[in-house]
């Protein structure tokens, strides 16, 4: 595959400098250069809230740092997560004196950065709080929800506990209202085409033309069965299956929805889907209060799509009508 | 008894480094197999670091372990960067102090670095990581020593049992990382960490057996 690209080693280091560049009024580059900050960072007396992750799912993380988002981003190499003293970076950036949440995926490295980070943190007198996301239903059966993938539920988490914090909130209620908001989203992955890191040259695992994956991750890890490829309507049908079969909503229920490709599939065949997700959801008598269709959370260039559902609660609903700016989101 | 001098032992460092760096392509195949294929690239990106800082300074064999250790803690991220930087930094705190070091050390070192790992990590031996390498090498040379074996025979079965542990690794299904998602599919390849961790040890064994002599 053809690329824009300079070096292989530097894609990330290039990134981050035509993001500032496009994004100036919103966001500032840390002191270190693996951390975005938000340009009105940190706020005094605001919890801060903050995540880090991998590069290559841009708009995530990156593009969700703004005004009632994200005060500050730990930013990785391709697929891999940030150092612990990008994390600490991060916080550093964010804090406003009155701790920091930081609210992430749930992959080995963040995990142990993150832990790392911590404890460093809390020696200099910042408090991090931490919410690990699990959204994705796929990577876990339902007793086993700790060990589920953080996808792209965390923009509703970070989206919630965003405007909790711009609004005062303390510490414990922005950890409470992102630990809410991510247990109630749920998340699958389909994946029609495999994606490849610039500086391996090659993809890690292949999707057979004519098939598909149909729970993959967002670094490609396989999903819960390879099946023929169907039909933009049966695949929606599918997905929209999995998702809330593992939700158990009643009738009645306001949901936010968010259909996202994963970095290769155009936005047409997003509203193909969702022609059929919508139909699947309502149909269920459940109510879509919200809807975001676009390239939310990406994988390099995976061809494929992700659903996300959050059920919504009267705070959950308000929290997300807040308005942001920031670059990922209108 | 065997010991060798903490003092201008940092080369050790950089053999290990440039054993990394030459096995780039390789430690990225095995983890394409069941990861992202970032292994190799990653860590010889950081152990090239480290080695960078190293060259050409006379260090002892402390401040090298803390240099590369520190290095991967801060600059590399991903799995490898937490849990091979506490390692080596807790190698470094081990022998800090002390002059000559001797097999007790050496050991003392070793369980050190796993401490500081199990401190960060949640995996277990038998789960597919680099502890399927490491602590079975410990055990052996712990093991040798206590049977009066000598510093250089304790590192010889060190190695032996790190590379059987690394081969270990084929017939284990992933329970932790990212290869974990694989399931059963996860059997009949190398893990990479097990694999990096082998090559380490080795190469720590051969540069401390080089300057191996009796105590005065």
């Amino acid at each position: 595959m053809q690329r824009f690209i300079n070096n292989p080693d530097e894609v990330v280091e290039d990134t981050v400098k035509g993001f500032v560049k496009a994004h100036a009024d919103i966001v500032r580059l840390g002191s270190n250069p693996r951390v975005i900050a938000a340009r009105h960072a940190p706020v005094s007396g605001k919890v801060g809230v903050i995540t880090g992750g991998g590069s290559g799912h841009e708009p995530a993380f990156i593009g969700y740092t703004g005004r009632n988002m994200l005060d500050a981003v730990a930013v990785g190499e391709l697929f891999s997560s940030p150092t612990a003293k990008s994390f600490l970076d991060a916080a550093r950036e964010a804090n406003g004196g009155r701790g920091v949440v930081c609210l992430y995926g749930n992959y080995a490295g963040d995990n142990m950065n993150v832990k790392m980070a911590t404890k460093l943190a809390e020696k200099e007198g910042i408090t991090i709080a931490t919410v690990v996301a699990n959204d994705d239903v796929c990577s876990a059966g339902p007793d086993e929800r700790e060990k589920r993938r953080g996808v792209a539920g965390e923009i509703f988490m970070w989206k919630c506990a965003g405007a909790k914090a711009g609004e005062g909130a303390s510490l414990e209620e922005v950890q409470a209202i992102a630990q809410r908001a991510i247990d109630n989203c749920r998340s699958i992955g389909v994946g029609l085409g495999p994606c490849t890191l610039p500086a391996v040259g090659h993809p890690n695992f292949s999707i057979e033309p004519g098939t598909m994956e149909v729970g993959i991750g967002h670094h490609g890890e396989p999903g819960v069965r390879v099946e023929p490829l169907k039909s933009a309507s049966e695949v929606a049908r599918d997905m929209t299956k999995i998702v809330l079969g593992d939700h158990n909503l009643t009738a009645g229920t306001e949901v936010a929805v968010i259909v996202s490709g994963l970095g290769a599939t155009p936005l047409n065949e997003l509203y193909i889907l969702h022609d059929t997700i919508e139909s699947e959801i309502t149909g269920r008598g459940l109510k879509i209060s919200k809807t975001y269709i676009g390239n939310y959370f990406t994988s390099l260039e995976m061809v494929g799509a992700t659903l996300t559902v959050m059920a919504l609660d009267e705070e959950l609903k308000r929290l997300l009508d807040v308005d942001v700016h920031c670059p990922a989101m209108p | 008894m065997q010991q060798f001098q903490n003092v201008s032992s940092g080369d050790i460092v950089l053999s290990l480094a440039e054993q990394i760096i030459e096995n780039r392509a390789y430690l990225s195949e095995i983890d394409g197999k069941i990861g992202d294929g970032d292994h190799g690239v990653n860590m010889a990106k950081g152990f090239g670091m480290a080695a960078e800082r190293i060259k050409g300074n006379d260090m002892s064999l402390a401040v090298a372990l803390d240099t590369l250790g520190t290095v991967l803690m801060t600059e590399i991220g991903g799995s490898m960067g937490p849990l091979y930087g506490v390692m080596f930094t807790q190698f470094a705190e081990t022998i800090e102090k002390v002059p000559a070091i001797d097999a007790a050390t050496f050991s003392a070192m070793l369980h050190s670095g796993l401490d500081g790992i199990q401190a960060i990590g949640s995996a277990k031996v038998g789960d597919k990581t680099l502890l399927d390498t490491l602590v079975p090498a410990i055990t052996a040379f712990d093991a040798a020593s206590r049977d009066g074996k000598s510093f250089s025979d304790s590192l010889k079965a060190l190695v032996v049992a790190a590379e059987a542990g690394r081969d270990s690794t084929r017939d284990l299904v992933a329970k932790i990382g990212r290869a974990s998602r694989l399931g059963e599919r996860s059997l009949g390849v190398l893990d990479a960490g097990a694999t990096s961790c082998a090559l380490i040890l080795k190469s720590l064994a051969l540069g401390i057996e080089a300057r191996l002599s009796p105590a005065a």
